[in-house]
């Protein structure tokens, strides 16, 4: 055994492709599941959320003008770098949601392979959910599917790492750009991730990941203007009704899935890139 | 271009036919028309009711803007006599129809029976109506009806050369006839039909302003389609914009297949909305048509009597 | 010359207009605990009917009905036998086209020629369209057995009374679940009249519910607890209220709500025909549509062309007698809609838009409104932000694409777009960053069941038509 000291490392916000303390310059202290102290991560403040959502904005125009293809690969090459470090996140995950290695193995796998799933779905889903509609006149009709915008994300609180994938990729897949809230507890697989995301090709801002209360955070980016769908999905439940009242307010998606998590490790479906998606109809005449 | 010009471009165009090559710009550079957008705003006027005492005024305008044709090769000078009286006065207390339309050989018999009547005599001419010969042809039989009193010449334009893009050919042509014309007003038939697109129409159209015609016309009825009402449409629509650019006043003759006083009022609300109010005149719109006219006098029966009226009740001539 | 056009009315008497008007709830038209409304005819301002309302006590007793009929019959019918009652309501809308035009017309103050060519006809495809999905639901890529969500509280606007009301029921029926619908107070006759076409069609009692009232009753229908899916077309601000008062319940929510459309035409467009689309984008329906095209786009250098030729053509605009075949702007919906349209135009001028307003005559009486177009108009007035909802255009430049792509994206509203150039990469680069529901190229203002129909934004979500539409009514 080596007396080596390891160089610990310091977690911070991911925000517009940096790695920002929260300019509140809180943090607060990530304990294993035994209640054993991991780390400080920074506690990210209503004015990181809303720098985060100004990242997110103004990455989606490139990141939802790339073409479909373009997007799979980057989300193709991000499973290929979250391969590459498959045992940081088993040690992660088995350290933060107290499961044993062998299981953190396979949760950690199932999140590589989600990304991967999601990156064959980007340049299908227009395929899948688009249209050439046969209208009853001289007109060519067709139906596309379009990224919605910038989506807050409030990620799963249990499932640090699996969870968080299986909620963000298909935002991205379809062209959407993202603000995560983490999981509150569990929230260092995220910011491991985001060194993922960032040597990766994702380019920044499209992921913006902020660590801290969701309670807090999670109001301000239910009712920011510039936010279009809203994922309530790790909202504490007792803030979900209000939560989404306030998105009302811009008439926001609001992906409304129970307060339970599911069993992430199930075999996804396309609802949460329908959910990320307007469908535009384009109508020309055809004539000569 | 041509010497023999008789009308010089307005100021506003004038560089538009200075040569081949402006014009083809000046051509292609006018506004595309949409074929469904304008198929749908026809559509459109289509749906107008006209009733009543409108639908009678409406009746007795058409009449006046008749041009009562024939253009067979069966036509004799007794055929075109019996049309003449017709034209003259089709039926008693109706007002005379604008014109009779004849091969150039009748035009002399048409000029006698039509005489003092206030009715016009207009020849095609030009080889009519597929326009295949020589531009010496076309002027001698222009000359020819002409010299035996046609007040009105109905030319047709060089399609061949128009659809292969010799647009300066078919302008010349324009003007040479125009000058042989003199003062006897000028129809240029585009031959719609045959031009395809509704492009085609349009540059056509100003192709045909720009080089003097008094008239544009859609048709020889020789070639299905003949006028139809989108057609028409983008002509009105030409001689309007002409006017807006020129402050002058060109008319439109739709020609063959108009047969009822329904295609026939549905034209004329064209010529109402699309033109404007100033074109409802014999002088600014004519049919070209043969069995319109009985129409028109059945429907002005049915107007006038208030009951529907038969066959039987008109002449046939 | 001139031609004056002899008035052409449409016969009222084929209306079969009757003194009153009951609700419809549990296969039955009954007297509403409600006080009753009057229905006036916008062109008159004459009591058209008095239509029975709606209280809470019916509402409950209409959603109850469709939860027994769903649970009973509607859900567990298969989709074949669905569809078949379906097309019935299809073909029978489309037997009393001319009646329910006429009806429509007394009843919103549109032309009889919008109402007899739009309207109804669309009203019966729609239900046609959806009639053919009824048993073809597992092949429309929800999975293998999509399930109906329930009992759908359906509340509609008031500027297309049948034909929302068709876009509504068709595909709620179509994918097995059952319906209250609360027809808009100003305009619940033609809604009635289809709940006796269903009637007639024999549909099982309590499939479809017709309340009449007004926004209380739609509150209450939307918030009752017996309701799973909640559609909503109307006002933005009411959507939000909807939006918010149905947090927390998990109730499925569709919102088609307001728009601010551009219709932005580049120096290379088809000007006739794009003069065509303006005047149909903003003068059909008086205006009243939420995927009107208020804010005309126009590049610096046609402006001038383009306008002269489009006051010609506002021009010979007949407003008038809805029921006037030659009509082609009637009547504004209400006194209350004239009044709003009336202020955001004083407010244009207030701000120093350019007014030019169509000299043609106004009848002396019912709610009417000239065609109105402003030139001079600036993002940052009134009438280039807020939905008008009436037979007013604003009318902005632009030089450059990017600059129409902005200004037409400057908006929190994002249903509907225009686009005029004969350059077909210029109309896929536009419609690829134009942020709407819809873009019209070289055309305007089509409709169609088979065509998705929706907003981005403020505009709302979910989609009414094609596949994409039924999604709305399925559980998944």
């Amino acid at each position: 055994m080596s007396d080596r000291v390891t160089v610990s490392k310091t977690y911070k916000l991911y925000l517009g492709g940096a790695f920002p303390r929260s300019e509140s310059g809180r943090t607060y202290p990530v304990t294993d599941s035994r209640g054993k102290f991991l780390a400080n991560a920074a506690q990210a403040s209503r004015k990181d959320a809303r720098d985060a959502v100004v990242a997110a904005r103004s990455a989606f125009g490139k990141w939802s003008g790339a073409t479909a293809y373009n997007r799979g690969q980057v989300l193709y090459r991000v499973a290929e770098v979250l391969e590459g470090r498959r045992d940081q996140f088993t040690a992660e995950v088995a350290a933060g949601e107290g499961v044993p290695t062998k299981r953190a193995q396979s949760l950690v796998d199932a999140a590589i392979d989600r990304w991967v799933w999601y990156a064959g779905w980007t340049d299908k889903i227009a395929t899948v959910l688009g249209a050439a509609n046969p209208v009853a006149g001289p007109y060519f009709s067709f139906s596309v599917p379009e990224p919605t915008g910038v989506v807050a994300v409030l990620a799963p609180q249990q499932s640090s790492l699996l969870g968080l994938v299986s909620v963000l990729a298909p935002v991205l897949a379809v062209g959407s750009t993202a603000v995560v809230v983490t999981s509150q507890e569990r929230p260092l697989p995220a910011i491991t991730l985001s060194e993922v995301l960032a040597t990766s090709d994702v380019p920044g801002g499209v992921v913006n990941l902020l660590t801290g209360h969701t309670a807090e955070l999670a109001p301000w980016l239910a009712s920011h203007a510039d936010v279009n769908a809203l994922d309530l999905g790790g909202a504490p439940a007792e803030l979900r009704t209000d939560l989404e009242r306030s998105a009302a307010g811009t008439v926001k998606r609001v992906l409304r899935n129970p307060a339970a998590e599911p069993d992430w490790t199930n075999r996804p479906d396309i609802s949460r890139l329908r959910a990320y998606v307007e469908t535009k109809t384009v109508w020309h005449p055809m004539g000569v | 271009m041509a010497e023999t010009t008789t009308r010089e471009s307005p100021p506003e165009f004038a560089d538009a036919a200075r040569d081949e090559a402006s014009l083809r710009r000046f051509l292609h550079g006018l506004p595309g028309v949409d074929a469904v957008g304008v198929e749908q705003r026809s559509a459109g006027l289509a749906t107008r009711s006209i009733k009543k005492d409108s639908k009678l005024w409406a009746i007795d305008l058409a009449i006046s803007m008749v041009d009562l044709t024939t253009l067979e090769g069966s036509d004799t000078p007794g055929k075109v006599r019996s049309l003449c009286a017709k034209a003259r006065r089709p039926e008693p207390g109706v007002p005379s129809v604008a014109a009779v339309c004849v091969y150039p050989d009748m035009v002399a018999t048409a000029v006698e029976e039509v005489r003092g009547s206030g009715v016009g005599v207009a020849s095609v001419a030009t080889a009519f109506p597929s326009g295949r010969s020589s531009l010496r042809i076309k002027v001698a039989d222009t000359e020819l009806a002409v010299e035996a009193g046609a007040t009105e010449i109905d030319m047709v334009i060089d399609r061949g050369a128009f659809l292969s893009g010799r647009y300066g050919k078919v302008f010349d042509e324009i003007r040479t006839i125009k000058a042989a014309c003199g003062n006897t007003h000028l129809k240029v038939i585009l031959e719609t039909g045959e031009l395809a697109t509704y492009d085609n129409v349009r540059r056509a159209s100003w192709l045909a302003l720009l080089a003097g015609g008094d008239f544009i016309k859609t048709s020889t009825g020789k070639v299905s389609p003949a006028a139809t009402l989108p057609v028409t449409n983008v002509m009105l629509q030409a001689v309007h914009d002409w006017h807006a650019a020129t402050g002058e006043l060109r008319g439109v003759k739709p020609a063959g297949g108009i047969r009822t006083t329904k295609d026939a009022i549905r034209h004329l609300v064209a010529v109402h909305e699309v033109a404007g109010e100033q074109w409802l005149d014999p002088h600014l719109f004519r049919f070209g048509a043969s069995s319109l006219l009985n129409d028109l006098l059945m429907q002005r029966r049915t107007q006038l009597e208030g009951h529907y009226s038969g066959p039987d009740y008109v002449t046939v001539d | 010359m001139t031609w004056e056009y002899a008035p052409a009315p449409e016969s009222r008497a084929i209306a079969n207009l009757k003194p009153s008007y009951r609700m419809f709830v549990d296969g039955q038209f009954v007297e509403g605990g409600g006080e009753p409304l009057k229905s006036i005819n916008p062109a008159t301002e004459e009591v058209l009917a008095e239509v029975s309302t709606a209280s809470a006590a019916d509402v409950d007793t209409a959603v109850k009905a469709a939860r027994r009929a769903q649970d009973k019959l509607w859900g567990k019918m298969p989709g074949a036998e669905r569809a078949k009652y379906i097309f019935r309501i299809a073909r029978m809308i489309a037997e009393r086209g001319r009646e329910l035009a006429v009806l429509e017309s007394l009843d919103n103050g549109k032309p009889i020629r919008e109402s007899r060519d739009t309207d109804i006809p669309t009203a019966s495809a729609h239900f046609f369209y959806h009639a053919g999905w009824a048993d073809k639901l597992d092949h429309a890529g929800f999975g293998p057995d999509p399930r109906p969500l329930g009992v759908a509280g359906q509340v509609i606007p008031w500027n297309f009374p049948l034909l929302m009301a068709a876009w509504k029921i068709a595909p709620a029926l179509a994918c097995g679940n059952t319906v209250v619908l609360k027809p808009a107070e100003t305009t619940p006759l033609t809604a009635l009249v289809l709940a006796e076409i269903i009637q007639q069609a024999e549909l099982p009692p309590g499939v479809v519910n017709i309340l009449p009232g007004a926004g209380e009753v739609g509150a209450g229908l939307v918030n009752h607890p017996g309701v799973q899916k909640v559609a909503f077309t109307g006002s933005t601000e009411v959507g939000k209220l909807i939006q918010a008062s149905l947090a927390g319940t998990g109730k499925k929510l569709t919102l088609e709500l307001g728009g601010k459309a551009a219709n932005i035409v580049f120096d290379d467009a088809p000007l006739d025909q794009a003069v065509e689309g303006i005047v149909n984008g903003i003068f059909f329906n008086q205006g009243h549509v939420c995927c009107a095209g208020s804010r005309l786009l126009v590049q610096e250098s046609v402006a001038e062309e383009l306008l002269a030729k489009l006051h010609k053509r506002v021009a010979t605009l007949r407003v008038g007698d809805p029921l006037d075949k030659n009509t082609d702007v009637g009547a504004i919906n209400s006194r209350e809609q004239l009044t709003k349209i009336q202020e955001l135009v004083a407010s244009g001028e207030e701000e120093g838009a350019e007014r030019w307003t169509s000299s043609c005559p106004l009848p002396d009486k019912g709610f009417f409104f000239a065609p109105t177009v402003f030139a001079n108009v600036s993002q940052a007035m009134r009438i280039a932000r807020e939905e008008i909802f009436g037979p007013v255009l604003s009318v902005l430049t632009f030089r450059t694409p990017d600059e129409a792509v902005a200004k037409a994206n400057n908006t929190p509203y994002g249903l509907s777009a225009g686009v005029w150039t004969e350059k077909g990469s210029r109309i896929l680069w536009m419609a690829n960053r134009l942020r709407s529901g819809v873009v019209w190229a070289n055309t305007f203002n089509r409709f169609d069941p088979a065509a998705p129909f929706g907003g981005y934004q403020e505009s709302g979500f979910g989609r009414e038509g094609g596949r994409t539409g039924l999604e709305a009514y399925l559980d998944v």
